[in-house]
């Protein structure tokens, strides 16, 4: 049986992590291939990183920790921020990269997904939605939350699915950092409209939240950043609960 | 010895040179390359594949000699050759994927996209998933059955003869995950992400 998926999310910014888990062990709380280390060895089904960098001269940054963690890490790398072009997505791949997610290029040209999917095959193009809900819909941001595209999130999602991507990486700018849980009508009507893997994100505070983006929001994965940054729980303690809630996960 | 992984622009591989150069650590030599003297010097060969059926087999067909190495390699001369994903896959007569196209032919069988029973089942088959292992092999040395493995495709291997059938795994239906013909040797999953265990069967290949 496929097992559901947890996926923790690093902010890397100028080859650094921003918000780094506290232990006592680690020798240098920054490093992101250290941080991304610790969580495939305690059982992370994937990483993420999420490059916040933001300016241009120090973007070639990610490539390198990208590099070095793939050499580390075996388990899926996604890799996601500022990916603008077919030419970005080759590089994080030569790098190490296994997925690239793709945000605000992919609003601004679908041809972006439907060249990369073609050339590099639709399982690592992930298709990044940051939605915020605006009366009864959900609309598209862009600009890491900054631009409200007007787009509608839902009908968005569809035309990304048959533009190529292989996932969705659904955020809700409602939810994102208020620990509050994932936006499960959100998650749910996306995940019931399309037929690819979704990717739930966006303000998971406890593990009954993760347990409810898979069970309610029907997502086939969950990802979070700060519960697992902090050291609030472990990725491991994450998945014991997941299972002892009957959801399928690898242990 | 020399195992050489065959870059014949595929798709991603730097997962595959990692994971194998993790494992050989000094003690074996990685080489990646679509030089044709190069692989037919090697003692073992590793087939990556990513994309589509027909991106891989075109690209393949790209490198002139190629596929007449490989088939030399592997079926006249019989050495170990381990196909990973849709390097698998083109062990197949002829996969549908895109369009119809011819495959390798090494194990009969066909390459056809996995039933998912009228939408109920989300394609991609992305995630670990657990291998049910149906046949002695030497791939799975210290491998214990219902492991998990990390897949990610859209399509599945359906050969002729069942008997070479490894693994399979539960999904939309019984999805073939690893095929063994003599000398051949190919895994759906992907070893160079399944963490300790996938390094366990590469292990067991250069070991071979």
């Amino acid at each position: 049986m496929l097992k559901n998926r947890i996926i923790p999310c690093l902010d890397v910014k100028n080859g650094r992590v921003v918000k780094g888990i506290n232990f006592v062990n680690l020798k240098d709380a920054g490093d992101p291939v250290e941080q991304a280390k610790i969580y495939s060895d305690g059982g992370a089904d994937e990483i993420c990183f999420l490059d916040i960098t933001a300016s241009n001269e120090n973007r070639d940054t990610i490539y390198d920790v990208v590099k070095d963690t793939s050499k580390k890490c075996f388990v899926p790398l996604t890799v996601g921020g500022g990916v603008r072009s077919i030419e970005d997505i080759n590089k994080l791949l030569n790098c190490g990269a296994d997925k690239v997610s793709i945000n605000t290029a992919a609003v601004q040209n679908a041809e972006v997904v439907v060249e990369s999917s073609k050339k590099f095959g639709s399982q690592c193009i992930v298709v990044a939605i940051d939605a915020k809900k605006n009366g009864e819909v959900w609309e598209v941001f862009t600009h890491g939350g900054r631009n409200n595209t007007g787009i509608n999130a839902i009908e968005f999602a569809k035309k990304m699915e048959e533009s190529g991507a292989g996932e969705l990486l659904i955020t809700s700018m409602d939810r994102d950092g208020t620990q509050a849980g994932y936006d499960i009508d959100l998650i749910n009507k996306i995940s019931s409209t399309t037929n690819i893997p979704l990717i739930a994100s966006g303000g998971v505070g406890n593990l009954d939240h993760l347990v409810d983006g898979i069970k309610l929001g029907k997502a086939s994965a969950v990802l979070a950043a700060s519960v697992f940054h902090y050291g609030k729980y472990s990725v491991k303690e994450a998945k014991q609960y997941l299972d002892s809630k009957g959801i399928a996960v690898r242990i | 010895m020399k195992i050489t992984i065959v870059d014949y622009n595929s798709g991603n591989i730097s997962s595959v040179i990692n994971s194998f150069k993790e494992v050989a650590q000094n003690k074996v030599n990685i080489v990646v390359t679509s030089d044709l003297k190069k692989i037919k010097s090697s003692d073992k060969v590793v087939l990556p594949g990513q994309g589509s059926f027909k991106s891989c087999v075109d690209a393949l067909n790209n490198v002139s000699g190629l596929a007449e190495s490989l088939n030399e390699f592997a079926i006249n001369n019989k050495k170990p050759l381990l196909g990973i994903c849709v390097g698998l896959q083109m062990f197949a007569d002829i996969g549908y994927e895109e369009t119809e196209t011819k495959g390798l032919g090494w194990i009969s069988g066909k390459v056809s996209k996995i039933d998912n029973k009228d939408g109920k089942y989300k394609l991609p088959h992305i995630g670990w998933n657990q291998i049910n292992i149906v046949k002695e092999s030497k791939i799975f040395k210290n491998i214990k059955n219902n492991s998990h493995m990390y897949f990610v495709h859209s399509y599945e291997f359906i050969p002729n003869d069942k008997s070479v059938i490894s693994s399979t795994t539960d999904y939309s239906t019984n999805i073939v995950c690893s095929a063994e013909k003599e000398n051949l040797f190919g895994t759906q999953f992907h070893p160079e992400k399944s963490d300790k265990l996938g390094l366990q069967i590469i292990e067991n290949f250069i070991n071979l």
